[in-house]
């Protein structure tokens, strides 16, 4: 098999799945240590928010490379889903699936695609603004006329004050539950991907992967749920 | 016991096949699941019904030829047994049992119940086997020093028999658990550690070319194999694999 067969090939096309996989774990860790800020610190989330939001490397580097990611994780879970159903044309009549597998790592394209259309959302509440005020009014300031200081804490407790904010809150708050479910499986699944499973180790990272799978998700809700019932008032 | 079996009924590879059903009694708890469906074709033979096909050789649970997708599970609801292993008083009197051939794309159906599954032996001879020259002086195997854990390892992938229940098992139908115990029995073993990246190379293109679905760790067919073969050899074989592929010079 030629190096060209990598990608084609199923092995290949896991690595893929798996180290776009991990670099979104990452991520998601960085997301959510600058949103703690915006709870303990609502000044130093404003310096952050406006250093991630001006600065060259992170905007025209790590930004496409991150949108990259999440394109290609994607796009390899519709193919993969695609062959797999191919794989069995025919569909048994009585399936019991669930004595001998999780209904979680059974439903990974599900959960994915359910953190796509979270995704959608997202972008309209947050990303689309922030390009159209930086790359369409070319205000890259992170000032606003009648806010001390930046106004990026300012924008993020509007989004979710009132009633709307209490039905954005609920929102995302089932999206962070399907994104604890993806994570769940997806954690420890990556390095089983890449080949990495190790007696001493392994049992180790499962547990990481479990406690990720819960701690992270959590946490971004408690912040979304603390700037709708505490800060907006 | 009586029982209700529902069976997958297809005269040949190219018919579009149904589910029939048979009613059957006295059906003793103690006999095998095959034995019971030898009772069904008598009985079917006698009333001029042509007798359902399937597939079985030894047994006794070690040839890899019973299959039989029962009530939604390869080789039925017991843990670590093939078909003849099975018996009936994992089942209640009374029960209805659906009974369906081993589904993928790399298995397709002959008739009834036996399907082809060619396509392992296919995998195998893309390099499932250790290179030696029988030149009548070849060392003594036992001559190498082989760590105790690196051989039990390697023996208990070794045992897997090709049944094919993995395959039958996985929501993909991906044949990852068969070729990782293929390719680690020798991987693990000097013997076969020097054609490493050249078997891992080749069974997995022979893998993906015969049509077999992506391995998403599910873990299905591990809880599923007669043999209670392990993920420990896909993860393996993924890392043979992607060595093989960046690393290794061989194509």
């Amino acid at each position: 098999m030629s190096n060209s067969g990598l990608v084609k090939s199923s092995i290949g096309r896991k690595l893929v799945m798996a180290l776009s996989g991990l670099f979104l774990l990452v991520f998601l860790l960085q997301h959510l240590i600058i949103n703690l800020l915006s709870v303990i610190s609502p000044t130093s989330f404003n310096e952050v928010s406006h250093f991630m939001g001006t600065n060259g490397i992170i905007q025209f580097a790590m930004q496409p490379i991150l949108i990259g990611g999440i394109v290609i994780h994607y796009i390899m879970g519709i193919v993969l889903t695609i062959q797999n159903k191919k794989a069995r044309p025919i569909a048994y009549i009585v399936d019991n699936q669930k004595a001998n597998s999780t209904w979680i790592s059974r439903n990974m394209i599900f959960t994915g695609l359910t953190i796509l259309a979270f995704l959608v959302v997202h972008f309209i509440d947050f990303w689309i603004p922030e390009v159209v005020t930086k790359f369409i009014n070319q205000d890259w300031s992170g000032l606003e006329d009648g806010i001390e200081g930046f106004r990026y804490h300012h924008e993020l407790v509007g989004k979710f004050s009132g009633t709307r904010g209490i039905v954005k809150a609920s929102v995302y708050t089932i999206a962070f539950t399907f994104l604890g479910l993806h994570l769940a499986h997806g954690f420890a699944s990556t390095f089983q991907s890449v080949g990495f499973r190790h007696g001493k180790y392994t049992p180790t990272l499962v547990k990481i992967g479990k406690a990720y799978s819960v701690i992270v998700p959590l946490l971004f809700a408690l912040i979304v749920w603390f700037h709708a019932l505490v800060s907006a008032h | 016991m009586n029982l209700t079996l529902k069976i997958w009924r297809q005269k040949d590879s190219k018919a579009k096949g149904a589910v029939e059903t048979y009613p059957i009694s006295d059906i003793s708890p103690d006999s095998s699941f095959l034995e019971m469906l030898d009772v069904l074709n008598e009985s079917l033979v006698l009333k001029g019904i042509v007798p359902v096909a399937f597939d079985h050789d030894c047994r006794e649970g070690i040839c890899g030829m019973c299959s039989l997708y029962i009530n939604g599970e390869a080789h039925g609801p017991d843990r670590k047994v093939t078909t003849c292993q099975l018996h009936m008083r994992m089942f209640k009197d009374g029960d209805t049992i659906t009974i369906e051939p081993f589904r993928s794309a790399g298995f397709p159906v002959v008739k009834d119940l036996v399907v082809d599954r060619s396509a392992f032996d296919k995998i195998q001879q893309a390099g499932g086997y250790v290179s030696v020259n029988t030149s009548g002086n070849t060392q003594d195997a036992n001559a190498i020093p082989i760590p105790k854990r690196d051989a039990d390892m390697a023996f208990d992938a070794a045992t897997c028999i090709g049944c094919g229940a993995c395959v039958a098992t996985c929501k993909n139908g991906s044949a990852m658990l068969f070729v990782s115990a293929k390719v680690s029995q020798f991987s693990l073993l000097p013997q076969g550690k020097v054609e490493a990246d050249r078997r891992a190379l080749n069974m997995v293109g022979k893998m993906d070319e015969l049509g077999f679905g992506n391995c998403t760790n599910t873990g299905a067919c591990e809880v599923e194999c007669p043999k209670g073969i392990s993920l420990d050899n896909i993860a393996r074989m993924n890392s043979d694999f992607l060595k093989a592929s960046i690393i290794s010079e061989e194509k």
